[in-house]
């Protein structure tokens, strides 16, 4: 392999499907994509060499190959931090921004009980915060002993205090699968989410990726970040634009899939008046969250649950035991595809509640204070009430058709709804499913990337 | 180790409630940082909560609270045992800004307050130079050294 450096073969790999796309930067061009089952279990070269033949030959002239890794279940990470509407929300966000999963998060000191917890999560990396610069360090330097004693061998990103870094040097001394960046919440309603993101980041390819089998893949390719980070970068060069080539602004990508959902915004998400107090802590421009419990397939029971069914059913013109007919059948069968009109309806009227219900949860909300003599609104979150743009992407989503509209139309604000969606946002669909790919090209080639992205999200 | 100054102490700043009366909290601001705190200011309406929080994490002297609008007395209650509760049943906390309301007197407002667990309560015509000469003095009355 390695004959042309402006072809690109971007892999995705440790979910159901293994997806390859071979990329021309040069044209720029996305020359073919195709997928294969993933193959952790044995060895994981066998599902990419299926996919590599489905995709023609010439991506064996690839100069370069890069994957992302959606990991076996997700980059399983735990949060734990001081105070839990702080620290500890500023480690889940820092580690959902990382493209992680937040397994559980834990707050003030770890007990006996907590570590028991933290054991049977499996965590596959902790993600330890507490004080601020200067700050309390008690906190932090007993929850770095109860990890050392209690979770040996674990991984840990270290973010917190920076006065109780020489101690917990001291701690974790002699364990090279403990990193220290700077922390997360340097000040109160301070972020500073980058540097842990890259440690979480590192550590994830130098153990994680091993543990998981994929280090086999090594000989023929990088892999470079996982997977839900790969799209956050391809959303935020899409937003930001490069060079000379603007982007698209403020926007918010929803990625329906078929355990979890998915939700990017690349947004200031500022209070839009003078007159609304902004409470809690601000969140980032570039935030991720991610829904375990709304997914259109294995976790189908949990949506169902979350919304209102009757309502599901006037939108798909079916009855409410259609509906949950529907979802009893592709709960047990994720592969099991609509066929009829009607089971189209109903597929893409679940993935517009999902969608909302995702969506809603990543936004912020507003909250009307009566004092005796007036009113006052106070934000939490970000308002993303002015995002103008909205992109669809993941399997249900394009596989949805004609129906994308109507899933992404969850993500419209309702008049007199609380929580800050988009009050009148377009859509786009990322019908070829090149977000994540995109994402991995943005390291070498952010022109060629950009360029692809604004070509092939389709508007509907 | 090598003697370093001890750094300023820490403060909590705000104003209680849903009072968004904002330009003296600025002030205030100002004026303790100028005087060599370290302060924190988490600007209006903010909740007990977070301001027992934010002193958490920083590990904070003292909870410095304002109230303009006159309801600071319902505001304020539960304030010490919510601290005593989070485990800062220590800190200094000091209440100032518009706490006499209507034809109450001063005495009588400040033994209320007094009563909730405040060390000190700030009546009309007390300025932030008040809050400062009296956080200098209790802190140092504590052994906590201003790095000046
Ligand atoms: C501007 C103003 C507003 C603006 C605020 C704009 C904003 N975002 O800041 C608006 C129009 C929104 C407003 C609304 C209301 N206001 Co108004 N407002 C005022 C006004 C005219 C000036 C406030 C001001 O900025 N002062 C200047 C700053 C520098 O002074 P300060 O706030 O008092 O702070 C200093 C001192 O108090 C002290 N201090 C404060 N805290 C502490 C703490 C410590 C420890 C220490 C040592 C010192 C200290 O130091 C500060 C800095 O020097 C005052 C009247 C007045 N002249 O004070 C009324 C006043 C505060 N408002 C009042 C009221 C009743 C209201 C309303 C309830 C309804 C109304 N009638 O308008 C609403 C409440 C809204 C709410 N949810 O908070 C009353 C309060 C009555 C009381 N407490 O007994 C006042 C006193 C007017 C009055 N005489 O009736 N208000």
């Amino acid at each position: 392999m390695g004959s042309s450096p402006s072809l690109y073969l971007l892999g995705d790999v440790g979910s159901t499907f293994t997806k390859l796309c071979l990329v021309d930067a040069g044209a720029p061009a996305v020359l073919a994509s195709a997928a294969a089952p993933t193959t952790v279990g044995t060895d994981v070269n066998a599902g990419f060499d299926a996919a590599l033949g489905r995709l023609g030959p010439r991506a064996r002239e690839a100069g370069r190959i890069l994957v992302s890794s959606s990991a076996a279940g997700g980059l399983r990470i735990a949060a734990v931090g001081l105070v839990p509407e702080l620290t500890m929300k500023a480690a889940r966000i820092a580690a959902l921004g990382a493209g992680g999963k937040v397994v559980g998060a834990f707050s003030f000191r770890l007990t006996a009980q907590d570590l028991a917890g933290l054991r049977e999560l499996r965590p596959d990396m902790i993600l330890l915060a507490g004080g601020t610069d200067g700050g309390d360090t008690e906190h932090i330097i007993h929850n770095a002993g109860a990890l050392a004693a209690g979770l040996p061998g674990v991984p840990v990103v270290a973010a917190g205090n920076r006065e109780a870094r020489e101690e917990l040097e001291r701690i974790f001394a002699g364990r090279p699968e403990v990193r220290f960046a700077a922390n997360v919440m340097p000040e109160v309603r301070r972020l500073d989410l980058d540097p842990a993101r890259a440690c979480i980041r590192e550590l994830f390819l130098e153990r994680i990726v091993a543990a998981k089998g994929l280090d086999r893949l090594r000989s023929r390719a990088e892999v470079v970040r996982p997977t839900p980070e790969a799209v956050l970068r391809a959303v935020a060069l899409l937003s930001r634009g490069h060079g000379g080539s603007p982007g698209l602004g403020e926007l918010l990508a929803v990625d329906v899939g078929g355990a979890t959902t998915d939700v990017y915004s690349c947004a200031e998400g500022r209070p839009s008046s003078p007159a609304v107090v902004l409470r809690g802590l601000p969140e980032p421009f570039e935030k991720r969250t991610v829904e375990a419990d709304i997914g259109m397939r294995h976790t189908i029971a949990h949506l169902l649950e979350q919304c209102d069914v009757e309502e599901v059913a006037r939108a798909a013109r079916a009855t409410a035991d259609e509906v949950r007919a529907w979802a009893g059948a592709v709960a047990g069968d994720p592969g099991h595809l609509p066929a009829s009109e009607r089971e189209h309806r109903i597929d893409a009227a679940l993935a517009a509640a999902g969608c909302r219900l995702a969506v809603a949860r990543h936004c912020g909300w507003l909250e009307e204070c009566y004092t005796p003599e007036g009113r006052v609104y106070v934000q939490e979150g970000k308002d993303l009430g002015p995002v103008r743009c909205v992109v669809g992407s993941g399997g249900p989503l394009a596989a949805g058709g004609p129906r994308a509209g109507e899933v992404l139309a969850g993500a419209r604000r309702a008049p007199g709804e609380s929580r800050l969606l988009p009050s009148a946002p377009e859509f786009l669909i990322d019908r070829r499913y090149l977000l994540w790919a995109m994402g991995l090209l943005a390291d070498h080639e952010p022109a060629a990337a950009l360029e692809l992205m604004k070509r092939h999200l389709e508007p509907c | 180790m090598s003697p370093s100054p001890a750094p300023p102490p820490t403060m909590i700043l705000g104003v209680i409630g849903a009072d968004c009366h904002a330009v003296g909290n600025k002030i205030l601001e100002l004026a303790f940082r100028e005087a060599g705190f370290n302060v924190v200011n988490l600007g209006v309406m903010v909740a007990q909560e977070e301001f027992i929080a934010a002193a958490i994490e920083t590990k904070a002297q003292a909870i410095v609270v304002s109230s303009l609008y006159g309801h600071g007395e319902m505001d304020c209650r539960g304030f010490r045992e919510r601290c005593v509760e989070a485990g800062l049943g220590r800190i200094l906390l000091y209440v100032g800004g518009n706490l006499v309301v209507g034809k109450a007197d001063f005495a009588g407002v400040e033994a209320k307050f007094r009563a909730m667990g405040f060390d000190r309560v700030f009546g009309p015509g007390s300025g932030p130079e008040h809050g400062i000469a009296a956080l200098r003095e209790d802190l140092a009355a504590r052994g906590a050294a201003l790095g000046q």
